[in-house]
């Protein structure tokens, strides 16, 4: 049966653990650092580019019509290398939340849980 | 001509399309009153589904939920007639996406369980920050609902060929009726699966158009635009460039930076997508689901450039600007101009079932809100009896806002109001996000901050909107003699940008942080190294309800 419905702010209570210490604890600390060193950073480069993107298309329409071939321009391939950078992060962050985040959670999670049971 | 635009689309077959969008709906209630069948009678069902949908189903469904009938007809629309400034807007919806995946999708889902109000609200105060944050929640899917429902009257007269506004009002009032059943008979687990059917139809839909387009010029997309531009008429060349509607004045180009800005940072904060991932187990089905909706909106939107320069090369600008529905009606065109009456009716069920799916997610969304964070939190003080009774409020609450949606979108019907979504997304991005990316990264943030960050983002934003030229003050247009601006024949802006995110998102931002440093309120440590702890691992998250 469901165990969802005994809390009111989400999930069983575990009134009974010590959560500063959890978070003091070497492997939580390394956990976190792993996560802020990677989304903090890509989140401020694709915002960055993103940025650029958007004052190029504003404030420099001349630079964007340059055409490349044919009737593509500047423009264009600027704006397809925002979707293939977006899917490309998407894949990096998969691929590094799979490899970094996912083993070290886990294993944090099943410790907690294990002490809880 | 002139006859013919008065009417329908050309080639419109009102009762095909109306007999296509009828079977949509029969199919889509059946499977939803089978899935219900499945459902438990708890909260934790009707808000979202049980967490049992898996990360693939559930990016299927946020597609559903998030190309509104506005980015399918209103940005091949854009494209057709303004060229790259129309494929401007959906690079921000879509790297939009990223804010999501990186910093909000996971850590949410692992540290709430209905609503953002859970999230925002974990280490604070319960009842002030529940209540600011159900008061944004409703604002914005208000205002969303409302120009969705607006937007469902234009559609009608454009593709069911209703003309008088009696009968787009019966029309609505059906759509809004249908939309009710579908979100008490089914709840979430049926909202979802009627999103997941319409993302299928319309991302199929558009590909198959794409291809034929495509098709027609030897896959040669250089050629496609080509034609566009030889089909443009004396301003054709300048559909390639940036710049045909934001490079009028340097006002307008600070606009459009302006709304890229709440376009990237607000899909992230809208209520109905924070709350599709709590209808996944965990934190890691929350991030496929991410991926999942990453890639379907990538593709989608690139189809939409396809779609939107093949209407400007196959049906002509002029021919698309003199339909009824102006720019909107550029998809319908090219389906009829690819498939005949057929694809019309297609694509005119796929717009509707766009509406109903959309609407269905936010009726849901604030519903939610409204008997979880304000009637069970902040009125019962968490103290309900029996989670039947939360369910019935918000049920009850899902028939009200229905209501209020029909009459909204029957009253806001042949208004100007396409400037809403915008708002919403506004709102959004200055009310929700800071709060959101305080609450999960920053230890200091207390009530106060988020108290400020919410109403002063929300309050901001709004009367910054009040104030701007899209509701009042824009030049009357001397081919419509109409002013662009919702009020007509009154001038009280004083603020001179149409999107109000440049200003109000930075805002928000530093009240969030001066709220929290000039309060006395240290916060809470210990809760803090609790949400930060689950947050990253998991620990305690809500489990999928077992069936």
């Amino acid at each position: 049966m469901s165990t969802t419905e005994s809390a009111s702010s989400g999930g069983p209570p575990m009134e009974a653990k010590d959560w500063e210490a959890v978070q003091a604890a070497p492997e939580f600390q390394e956990l976190r650092r792993r996560l802020r060193t990677f989304v903090f950073p890509v989140a401020g480069l694709f915002l960055t580019w993103y940025l650029l993107y958007v004052l190029m298309g504003s404030y420099a329409p001349s630079v964007m019509s340059i055409k490349l071939f044919g009737n593509v321009n500047v423009g264009l391939v600027f704006g397809l290398l925002q979707f293939l950078s977006t899917f490309g992060i998407t894949a990096w962050y998969v691929r590094y939340a799979n490899r970094r985040l996912d083993p070290l959670a886990g294993d944090l999670r099943d410790k907690l849980e294990g002490e809880q049971a | 001509m002139t006859v013919l635009a008065a009417a329908g689309v050309e080639g419109s077959n009102p009762l095909l399309n109306i007999g296509i969008f009828g079977v949509f709906v029969i199919i889509t209630l059946v499977i939803v009153v089978r899935v219900s069948r499945r459902a438990t009678r708890g909260a934790s069902d009707f808000y979202t589904a049980g967490g049992g949908f898996t990360g693939q189903q559930n990016g299927i469904a946020i597609s559903g939920d998030y190309l509104s009938a506005a980015s399918f007809l209103g940005i091949a629309g854009a494209i057709a007639l303004n060229g790259y400034d129309g494929f401007l807007y959906s690079v921000g919806f879509l790297v939009a996406w990223l804010v999501a995946l990186l910093l909000v999708a996971e850590l949410l889902r692992n540290t709430g369980k209905y609503t953002m109000g859970d999230v925002l609200a974990f280490r604070m105060r319960q009842r002030p920050v529940r209540a600011a944050a159900a008061t944004s929640t409703l604002t914005v899917s208000f205002f969303y609902l409302l120009a969705q429902m607006a937007g469902a009257g234009g559609l009608i007269a454009l593709l069911l060929n209703i003309t008088n506004k009696t009968g787009q009002a019966a029309v609505i009032a059906i759509v809004g009726a249908v939309m009710i059943a579908y979100v008490l008979i089914g709840g979430m687990r049926g909202t979802s699966w009627v999103q997941i059917i319409k993302a299928v139809l319309l991302i199929v839909g558009a590909g198959v158009m794409t291809l034929w387009v495509l098709a027609l010029y030897g896959f040669n997309l250089s050629a496609l635009l080509g034609d566009a531009v030889a089909h443009g008429g004396k301003a054709g060349e300048a559909l390639l460039n940036p710049g045909k509607q934001y490079g009028k004045s340097g006002l307008t180009r600070l606009d459009f930076v302006s709304l890229a800005l709440a376009l990237v940072l607000g899909t992230a904060g809208l209520p109905h997508v924070l709350m599709r991932f709590y209808t996944v187990p965990t934190a890691k089905e929350a991030r496929k689901s991410v991926v999942w909706a990453i890639g379907l909106i990538g593709l989608f939107y690139l189809f939409t450039l396809v779609l939107g320069y093949g209407a400007g090369a196959l049906v002509g600008p002029d021919e698309i600007k003199k339909a009824p529905g102006g720019a909107n009606s550029a998809a319908p065109l090219l389906a009829y101009e690819l498939g005949g009456t057929l694809l019309l009716g297609v694509i005119a069920a796929v717009a509707f079932a766009t509406i109903l799916a959309v609407v269905a997610g936010l009726t849901i969304t604030a519903s939610a809100s409204f008997a979880h964070d304000i009637y069970a939190n902040v009125i019962k003080r968490g103290k309900v009896d029996g989670k039947d009774e939360e369910v019935k409020v918000a049920r009850i609450t899902a028939v009200v806002i229905g209501i209020v949606a029909i009459f909204g979108g029957i009253l806001a019907n042949g208004q100007n109001i396409a400037f809403l979504v915008a708002l919403a997304f506004a709102v959004a991005a200055s009310a929700n996000l800071p709060t959101i990316l305080y609450s999960l990264f920053w230890k200091r943030f207390n009530t106060a901050g988020a108290l400020w960050s919410i109403y002063g983002g929300l309050g901001i934003t709004v009367v910054l909107i009040i104030f701007s030229p899209v509701v009042s003050g824009k030049a009357v247009d001397a081919a419509t003699g109409r002013s662009p601006s919702m009020l007509q024949g009154v001038d009280f802006s004083w603020f001179p940008l149409d999107n109000p995110g440049l200003v109000s998102i930075p805002l928000s931002f530093l009240l969030g942080y001066l709220g929290t440093v000039l309060s006395k309120d240290k916060g809470n440590p210990g809760k803090y190294a609790e949400m930060e702890v689950r947050s990253l691992t998991g620990v305690g998250a809500e489990k999928a309800a077992a069936h």
